[in-house]
């Protein structure tokens, strides 16, 4: 299967840019451990949340899940920074499957996540988290996690093709990525928001992924006006769906997207 | 045997708006060069592009090394080599990383990759630097891998677009080293290029282009016969001029063109160093001593200025209008 090696070559080459240059690798796990901290110790105080263990446990989920989520920013910067450089001509030029380029980038920047969420979990122990639910549980979260962060890769493979600058995209992407992540239950309970903003973010798929992350890490969610609907009570099979939904658009919306564009 | 042919290739860009090429037709005979020549947005790269199977024409034929590029570009991608305007290289990575990974693109497998790319680090003279990443690297070494890089599987037809844009005189004599090089290994080669310097002293035959179509083709030589014949250009005292036009305008036949400030006498001449003898003779008889004389051939941008009617440097403003606003 030439596609398949084609597009673990583009992966290896992402992770030997990684041993290359290490700088890369040590900030983006440097940032993440610092919301960590940030948010145990600065916010963690005011905001009382009754939950047993205290904040840590509920900060934990949400953090996870924002920091996957910004894998939508570093894919589609990554790509963006590649057409710049002319990369993607060349690599279009090569006999190889148009789709390896595309699927091996959105796979180089989940492994980096696995690093980042290792590195994130281990601070989050340090600082008091402990998950209740026995090992299996957790290890399928971090699955999910793995998951929801490659899905929202392939936004950030469309988002990247479609910027025609690459110092927009990763503007760009934050200005999608922020709404999503704290327009959700990750760093404080939905319920004191104002009822119309409750609908959106327990909707939000940020939300669900959370609180699917808080199921499986044995912890009782609370939902303010969704609290009976469907997403609310079945986070993880919602959020399945919403990864299934965002795949089945962009995974061809994006490898068209790359057949067909120029360089810029 | 032609190894690319391109017929009527028309691309419009913004919807119709801009014609980016307009009925360009060319081929190109086996292990031999053609140099495409042309200012910036003359279709250049646009040309290069459909026939490396980047872009899809929106009408016309092309096919290289035989294959058709629109109905089968995998297979052209396997035959061709192409080297950009911009080194399209990985930074971050070494020079070695680099040509390993696009070895193995090329399915060549780790162990011959690797093979390769020492050898191609060897024949570019960039050994030294191979295990730095290519950051480091001077504007001439990014464009000697970049090279490198595109003549892993040694392609039957190589597309350079531009290959000295951009490089000081230094890059560029070391880059015209390096593709000599490779002409005499008989590769066959598509080189574009807006420097006239450059098409001819590189390319067997020129095609120039400009808004998109072809409007001359031939040798170097023969595009500069057809803007026309040598001139007999001598400089000469104040006092000797009237003297020396005299004599001139006997040998050429023509009447000759006086520039005072420069004390420059010239006119046209077909018998060529016959008559350039001859002035000298009429003139040492005389005891005129000439300060210079020369025979002149026209220079390819006298032929591109008769062929376009403006000059081929016209376009440094667009060059200008591009460096400030990105890639149009």
């Amino acid at each position: 299967m030439n596609g398949i090696t084609d597009a673990l070559i583009i992966t290896k080459r992402q992770l030997l840019q990684l041993a290359r240059v290490p700088e890369v690798l040590i900030f983006s796990t440097i940032q993440p451990i610092m919301f960590v901290l940030l948010f145990r110790f600065v916010f963690g105080g005011s905001i009382s949340t009754g939950a047993p263990g205290g904040y840590v446990q509920l900060l934990m989920p949400g953090i996870f899940v924002q920091t996957v989520a910004f894998t939508l920013a570093a894919t589609a910067s990554g790509l963006a920074e590649d057409m710049k450089k002319g990369l993607i001509d060349r690599f279009r030029s090569l006999p190889i499957a148009r789709s390896a380029l595309v699927f091996g980038r959105t796979l180089g920047d989940s492994t980096l996540n696995i690093v980042v969420l290792f590195a994130m979990g281990l601070t989050g122990f340090i600082v008091g988290w402990r998950p209740s639910s026995g090992i299996l549980k957790i290890s399928l979260s971090f699955v999910l996690l793995l998951f929801f962060g490659y899905a929202l890769s392939w936004v950030g493979i469309y988002a990247g093709l479609s910027a025609r600058d690459a110092r927009v995209v990763q503007n760009v992407s934050f200005l999608i990525t922020f709404p999503l992540t704290f327009l959700s239950n990750a760093f404080a309970p939905t319920t004191g928001m104002p009822k119309p903003l409750q609908y959106v973010a327990e909707w939000n798929p940020v939300s669900t992924m959370v609180a699917a992350c808080r199921e499986l890490f044995g912890l009782k969610n609370q939902f303010g006006v969704t609290a009976n609907s469907f997403p609310s009570s079945h986070p993880v099979t919602m959020s399945l769906i919403y990864m299934v939904i965002i795949m089945v658009i962009f995974v061809p919306l994006s490898v068209r997207k790359y057949s067909t564009t120029a360089n810029r | 045997m032609k190894s690319v042919i391109a017929e009527d290739l028309v691309k419009t860009y913004r919807k119709g708006s801009v014609k980016a090429l307009d009925g360009l037709s060319l081929d190109v005979t086996e292990g031999t060069v053609l140099s495409v020549l042309g200012p910036n947005g003359a279709g250049k790269t646009t040309t290069v592009r459909i026939l490396a199977t980047l872009l899809a024409p929106d009408s016309g034929r092309a096919t290289v090394a035989g294959i058709d590029v629109i109905k089968n570009p995998e297979k052209v991608r396997e035959v061709i080599g192409l080297s950009g305007q911009y080194a399209a290289v990985d930074e971050t990575l070494t020079g070695w990383d680099n040509l390993v990974m696009f070895g193995q693109l090329y399915h060549l497998g780790k162990t011959k990759s690797v093979a390769r790319a020492n050898e191609l680090l060897e024949k570019f003279s960039l050994t030294d630097s191979a295990r730095r990443p290519i950051k480091t690297y001077s504007g001439g070494m990014r464009r000697r891998l970049d090279l490198a890089a595109s003549l892993i599987v040694r392609p039957k037809v190589l597309f350079l677009d531009e290959p000295t844009t951009g490089l000081d005189p230094r890059g560029r004599q070391e880059m015209w080293g390096v593709i000599e090089e490779l002409v005499k290994d008989g590769v066959t080669l598509l080189l574009t290029t807006q420097y006239l310097e450059e098409a001819d002293q590189l390319a067997d035959e020129i095609v120039v282009i400009d808004y998109g179509k072809v409007i001359a083709r031939g040798t170097s030589d023969a595009l500069k016969k057809q803007v026309g014949g040598e001139r007999l250009e001598v400089i000469v005292e104040q006092s000797q001029i009237s003297a020396v036009v005299e004599i001139v305008q006997r040998v050429s036949g023509a009447s000759a063109s006086i520039d005072e400030g420069l004390r420059k006498i010239t006119a046209p001449v077909s018998s060529g160093s016959t008559a350039l003898v001859e002035v000298l003779r009429a003139m040492d008889t005389s005891g005129i001593h000439p300060l210079d004389i020369a025979l002149k051939r026209p220079s390819l941008d006298d032929v591109f200025m008769s062929l376009t009617g403006h000059a081929a440097e016209d376009q440094v403003v667009e060059v200008a209008k591009k460096a400030r606003g990105g890639r149009p």
